[in-house]
């Protein structure tokens, strides 16, 4: 039995194979390309507009709705690296309607990679936001001992996020071809349809994931500007 | 018995103990997780939005576990290291 679309290679040569997954997911990016610029070609500002720009503009304030409720205080910075990975989990989940398509999140290679990114994303926005002392210092965060520990909490969570979103749908879609082999005809359907759902949420899931892990990077500075807030507030009312 | 045969057996077996008992405690943590957010629901519905975020977040951490064990049950079954070791000796 196959356990992910790695091992279905179409063309070989030496170290490079080209795989269903990396077909895929090439596939999956010209569509969102193109589609995102097919939409944004003409943008209109009138009331009368086209319908697949009111459709990208809901998704894209939605995501900077949720990304600004987490903590960050500017989403727009954060809006194309978390929107992208959103929108990518959610599309890729989203195509499992179409017969014979699999998801090329459900291969570890897909999900590392996404994974790798979100774990470099978040030194990078921390240097950004607040210098690269600062960040050291957030890593250092209790205090000197808990260095090797925070690092390691990186990297766990980085292993964590890969694993989560590859199992999730590589159960999806073994579930449905157990199933098959057991009930044919209707139960596939309603474990896809479930499979939707969840491919939804874990999109969701992974997206606010990294922009708390991002939050956690650059909170050093916000919470000392709270704490003294807090505590004027608390002189105010003595 | 010869190894392969107690590979077999002792993957299959341990497999299943591991669906058992990381599908077992998990649902029972995630069940609890949603009783004390609907109950939170129910005494402030105004900060419903914050707390099913919050409560998202907990239940993909808590299935974290469970997805590990389902991962390492699928690989003792479909994908075993030591029984392709076998099989190729």
């Amino acid at each position: 039995m196959r356990l992910s679309p790695d091992q279905i290679v179409f063309w070989e040569y030496g170290f490079i194979h080209i795989n269903l997954t990396i077909v895929t997911t090439w596939a999956l990016m010209i569509l969102l390309v193109v589609g995102a610029w097919l939409i944004t070609r003409n943008m209109k500002s009138e009331i009368k507009r086209s319908r697949w720009q009111n459709i990208l503009e809901m998704i894209v304030l939605i995501i900077r709705d949720q990304i600004k409720e987490i903590g960050l205080k500017e989403p727009d910075k954060y809006l194309g690296f978390i929107g992208t990975l959103f929108l990518f989990i959610a599309v890729s989940s989203l195509f499992t309607i179409v017969p014979w398509y699999e998801p090329p999140t459900g291969s570890l290679s897909t999900t590392a990679a996404l994974a790798l990114s979100v774990l470099i994303s978040v030194p990078v926005f921390g240097i950004a936001e607040s210098g690269f002392k600062a960040y050291l210092r957030s890593l250092a965060q209790p205090n000197f001992l808990m260095l090797p520990l925070n690092i390691m909490g990186e990297i766990s969570r980085t292993i964590s996020l890969a694993f989560r979103l590859f199992g999730n749908m590589m159960s999806g879609g073994l579930i449905a071809s157990i199933l098959i082999s057991i009930a044919p005809f209707f139960f596939p359907i309603i474990m896809d349809a479930l499979g939707l759902l969840t491919g939804m949420l874990q999109a969701y899931i992974f997206a606010i994931l990294a922009a708390v892990y991002i939050a956690a990077g650059m909170q050093n500075e916000e919470r000392k500007t709270v704490k003294s807030g807090s505590e004027k507030e608390l002189d105010t009312q003595i | 018995m010869d190894s392969i045969t107690i590979i077999g057996l002792v993957s299959i077996i341990t497999a299943g103990i591991t669906m058992a008992i990381g599908g077992m405690m998990p649902s029972i943590a995630e069940g609890k997780a949603v009783v004390r957010a609907l109950e939170s629901i129910a005494q402030q519905p105004d900060s419903s939005p914050t707390i099913t975020r919050t409560l998202f977040i907990g239940l993909a951490m808590i299935e974290t576990s469970l997805i590990y064990c389902f991962v390492i049950s699928m690989i003792l079954i479909f994908a075993n290291p030591f029984w392709n070791y076998f099989v190729d000796l």
